[in-house]
């Protein structure tokens, strides 16, 4: 259990962290998600003990940290560039913390072994940093963390360095291992598809502010405001609010459409729209779209629905909002 | 010797690193009249007149090379040489790497007039350095600290000449170091004191090393800083290059070539571990990204 409590960090005039107070419950995989410049950053790095607080305090395990050493708070840290020891052996980088521990050689190299199987690194023992991959690497610093049975597990974009499919590949990985592992993790990413990906917990970070916290489908369906909203998964603006693009439907009758609406009643409304354009994305299709009043937005449907509306370019439909802060069906509507 | 040592490691990694290529049939490229004109000039430059030096130093013969290198004062004054040098080089080794890092990490007022300041013992001739250590350690010494014609006021006068060698090597290493290796070691339990020595100075370690080595070098060949302060005093105070020139005056040509070609074994030989450490280290850390 982690709590962070009237958190305040300043740079110069820029606040990176305005009275953040959070609460990390043991053994969870938290994200915190948000923008560049949002205080993610600093606030896991005052977490480690990397930065020190203006105010507020911090408590890891019952215990006050506020004024402890990076040191004595019993935690693991990976950063985004792996921070590896490039002259030290896979093996030394590893078993460095029990080193410094001063274990026996024996207890040292046996933990380390068991621990590079664990990230699927065994038999690159005596491989240095330079030999491995970006992924290799990042998967070491993880065991290197874990090497010393940290009470919390905290990763700054620990993915972020990598190309696509490796990161996708790595916090699936990263996820079986926290339910194999179950330390404490905090995990710092601008990317909500990974925060939605691994973590049980989402904390929405902006300007130094904490915006929401909660797990990733309540955050998904039920943002606290905008932000929230346009920040985890994509929007749609319509008629001036912001949307799913998979919750707006879109009829060839702007009678239909409206009798529909009806029947729910909540705002946008029917909005008139041209098409724009059709991309067929596999199981989906977006529709591009440009409202009457100049404004464009786009509509996911799925494949069925749009051969039954077989849209063209320039054609005229009429949208409408099924789900929204005050716009939600309780059955399914029929789309056309 | 920079540049030698500089040429020759970036040779190396180019050699090692790219793929072989094949060579074009026909080439009437500027090749032969390239390697012919660095031929040339290496050969007016360096190897004639170490060649001429090699063989005047045998002028009589093997013996007398052989005396005239065990000579008691020519052997006494390598010693002290030599010795004067490793001193000088290992107090660089801490003091360049301390400034070196005070430069790099620490802000204070005055810094880039410090940092500019390193490079004067290479600009300044080093007859220079010799007078102003001569009026303020010398006989009329206005801090009363006596340092003329003593082996220290040698080590004060080789430790100006050499400053920059060491700094110069490690700052920009020590610009580039990875802070976050640092913070990694920290979050796992270490010291500063540990980090330093566990994490960084390994990273420091090659940089630190050929610029003692270039230091050491040049204290062994140092003659202008010394020739002043030093005193010249056989067996104590005259180093090689001060015996080197006092052999000339007396008309001793092979004793002073025999000491020189002694003083060139030894600065290849320092060349050479240069590069088997530098190699050996280069070889771990590879380039990595």
């Amino acid at each position: 259990m982690i709590s962070v409590t009237g958190a305040r960090k300043s740079y110069g005039n820029f606040a990176a962290l305005d009275d953040v107070t959070l609460d990390i419950p043991a053994g969870t995989l938290t994200a915190l998600l948000g923008p560049s410049g949002s205080g993610k950053s600093t606030l896991l790095r005052s977490i480690a003990g990397l930065e020190r607080l203006d105010a507020g305090s911090i408590v890891i395990g019952g215990q006050d940290v506020t004024q402890v050493a990076p040191q004595k708070r019993g935690i693991g840290f990976v950063f985004q560039h792996y921070a590896a020891f490039k002259h030290m052996t896979v093996r030394d980088n590893v078993g460095f913390g029990l080193s410094i521990r001063k274990r026996p050689k024996a207890e040292i190299a046996r933990k380390v072994d068991d621990l590079l199987e664990i990230v699927g690194l065994d038999g690159f023992q005596h491989r240095y940093p330079a030999q491995l991959s970006g992924g290799q690497r990042q998967r070491m610093a993880l065991a290197r963390a874990l090497a010393v049975d940290p009470e919390v597990l905290l990763l700054d974009e620990p993915f972020g360095a990598l190309d696509a499919k490796v990161r996708a590949d790595l916090r699936q990985w990263l996820r079986r291992l926290h339910d194999e592992v179950h330390v404490t993790t905090v995990l710092v990413t601008h990317d909500q598809e990974e925060a939605l990906d691994v973590a049980d917990r989402i904390a929405v970070l902006n300007k130094g502010r904490i915006e929401q916290v909660g797990d990733p489908v309540a955050l998904y369906d039920r943002p606290a405001n905008d932000f929230v909203m346009s920040f985890l998964g994509s929007v749609a603006r319509l008629g001036g609010q912001l949307v799913r693009p998979h919750d707006i439907a879109l009829h060839r009758s702007r009678e239909r459409a409206q009798s529909l609406d009806a029947r729910v009643g909540g705002s946008p409304g029917v909005i008139e729209a041209v098409v724009e354009r059709v991309v067929r994305l596999g199981f989906e299709v977006r529709v591009d779209l440009r409202a009457d009043s100049g404004e464009r937005f786009a509509a996911q449907v799925t494949r069925a629905e749009a051969d039954a509306l077989d849209l063209r370019v320039g054609e005229t439909v009429y949208a409408r909002a099924t789900q929204g802060p005050d716009v939600t069906e309780t059955e399914p509507a029929l789309a056309i | 010797m920079t540049a030698t040592t500089a040429t020759a490691r970036r040779d190396d990694t180019m050699v090692s690193s790219l793929p072989p290529r094949p060579t074009p049939q026909r080439q009437f490229s500027a090749r032969p009249l390239g390697v012919g004109l660095v031929g040339l000039w290496l050969s007016v430059i360096v190897l004639l007149p170490l060649a001429a030096l090699t063989v005047t130093s045998f002028g009589d013969g093997v013996s007398g090379f052989w005396d005239a290198v065990t000579a008691p004062v020519a052997l006494a004054s390598l010693a002290v040489t030599v010795g004067l040098a490793a001193v000088v080089a290992l107090l660089n080794a801490a003091m360049g790497t301390l400034i070196a890092w005070v430069l790099v990490r620490d802000d204070f007022p005055g810094k880039r007039v410090v940092n500019a300041l390193i490079d004067l013992p290479f600009a300044l001739p080093t007859i220079v350095a010799s007078i102003v250590l001569l009026s303020l350690y010398g006989p009329n010494s206005p801090v009363h600290v006596h340092l003329n014609a003593t082996r220290p006021g040698l080590v004060v006068a080789l430790a100006f000449v050499t400053l920059p060698f060491v700094v110069r090597s490690v700052q920009p290493v020590l610009i580039e170091v990875d802070r976050e290796v640092e913070e990694a070691s920290a979050s796992l339990g270490a010291s500063n004191w540990t980090t330093f020595r566990r994490v960084v100075l390994p990273t420091l370690a090659p940089a630190i090393i050929s610029g003692t080595g270039l230091a050491f070098a040049r204290a062994i060949g140092e003659y202008g800083s010394v020739v002043l302060i030093g005193g010249n005093i056989p067996r104590r105070t005259q180093v090689a290059s001060q015996y080197i020139q006092q052999q000339i005056e007396i008309d001793r040509p092979v004793n002073a070539a025999a000491v020189s070609v002694a003083l060139l074994v030894i600065a290849f030989l320092t060349l050479f571990v240069l590069r088997v450490a530098a190699g050996r280290s280069r070889r771990r850390e590879e380039e990595s990204s």
